[in-house]
């Protein structure tokens, strides 16, 4: 319970501050200490494959590319046409209007998760943490999703080498 | 110990953090970074319903979660990138040639 308790404070605050850091470098560490508490989470959920599969797909690689196009882009500050240390509450129009959205959202969802109540002790069902099972279940029921995942992330990729290909470079096909 | 609500209400609180902070920030990455707190947010339910109903497949869809993320990832930053170029500012703000 301790260490539920000392995970989601991690993840809740370094998220917070993820929104609240003005470099967007301070940014993306912050959300690798978060998604590291989140992997945390998961080994207490009897998830070691999921905890692994975040440390190193997110923390490891999606984190990095962030990284890695903050300081290509060196635009560390935000541009703003309003004096940033104001509040995010008293900004005008319509960021004040998301905040309170956002905090109207939060309300929300904790009114409703906390009406529902009903158990009370730990979860019943025994756990299936076994990578073997994971595997199995993956390339069996869920073997077209998985090869459908395959192209995705093919797109992905051409698409980002398209995307960011200098236009009219020396590297640039003839009238693409 | 945790029950599922706990889960669940962790998972609310940082999915709305995410939203929050897509609404409040006025920078396109961190604006990338809020949806990848909420695709996490996502995730940790999804790990807490299959741990409850004692299946595998909540960690299998965290699987291809984690893969739709790094493609969103991957394209968006290239279209951060293009903008970038164009603008020289990563304010949304800027980007509003295609506003009717």
């Amino acid at each position: 319970m301790t260490l539920f308790y000392v995970f989601a404070a991690v993840a809740v605050v370094a998220s917070l501050l993820v929104i609240a850091q003005r470099n967007p470098i301070y940014s993306v560490l912050l959300l690798i200490a978060s998604f590291g508490a989140l992997s945390g989470l998961y080994v207490l959920l009897d998830a070691p494959f999921v905890a692994v599969t975040q440390i190193v797909v997110y923390a490891g690689a999606i984190m990095v590319l962030f990284l890695f196009v903050v300081m290509l882009l060196n635009a560390p500050h935000e541009e703003t046409d309003y004096d940033e240390t104001v509040h995010p509450l008293r900004r005008p129009g319509p960021m004040r209007f998301g905040a309170a959205l956002a905090v109207a959202l939060v309300v929300e969802l904790l009114w409703a998760l906390t009406k529902s109540g009903g158990e009370t002790g730990a979860f019943p069902g025994a756990a299936v943490s076994s990578v073997r099972t994971i595997g199995r279940s993956l390339f069996t029921n869920y073997a077209f999703a998985f090869e459908v995942t395959s192209v995705l992330i093919l797109v992905a990729m051409v698409g980002a080498v398209v995307l960011a290909r200098r236009e009219g470079g020396p590297s640039a096909p003839p009238s693409a | 110990m945790p029950t599922l609500t706990h889960y669940l209400v962790l998972s609310g609180v940082l999915f709305c953090i995410g939203t929050a902070g897509v609404f409040v920030r006025r920078n396109l990455i961190t604006i990338l970074l809020s949806i990848e707190i909420m695709l996490n947010a996502v995730n940790l339910t999804f790990v807490a319903f299959g741990r409850s109903m004692g299946s595998a497949d909540g960690q299998i869809i965290v699987f291809f979660v984690m893969t739709v993320a790094a493609a969103e990832a991957a394209v968006g930053l290239a279209i951060v990138i293009g903008l970038f170029r164009h603008r020289e500012s990563l304010n949304p703000d800027t980007f509003t040639s295609l506003k009717w």
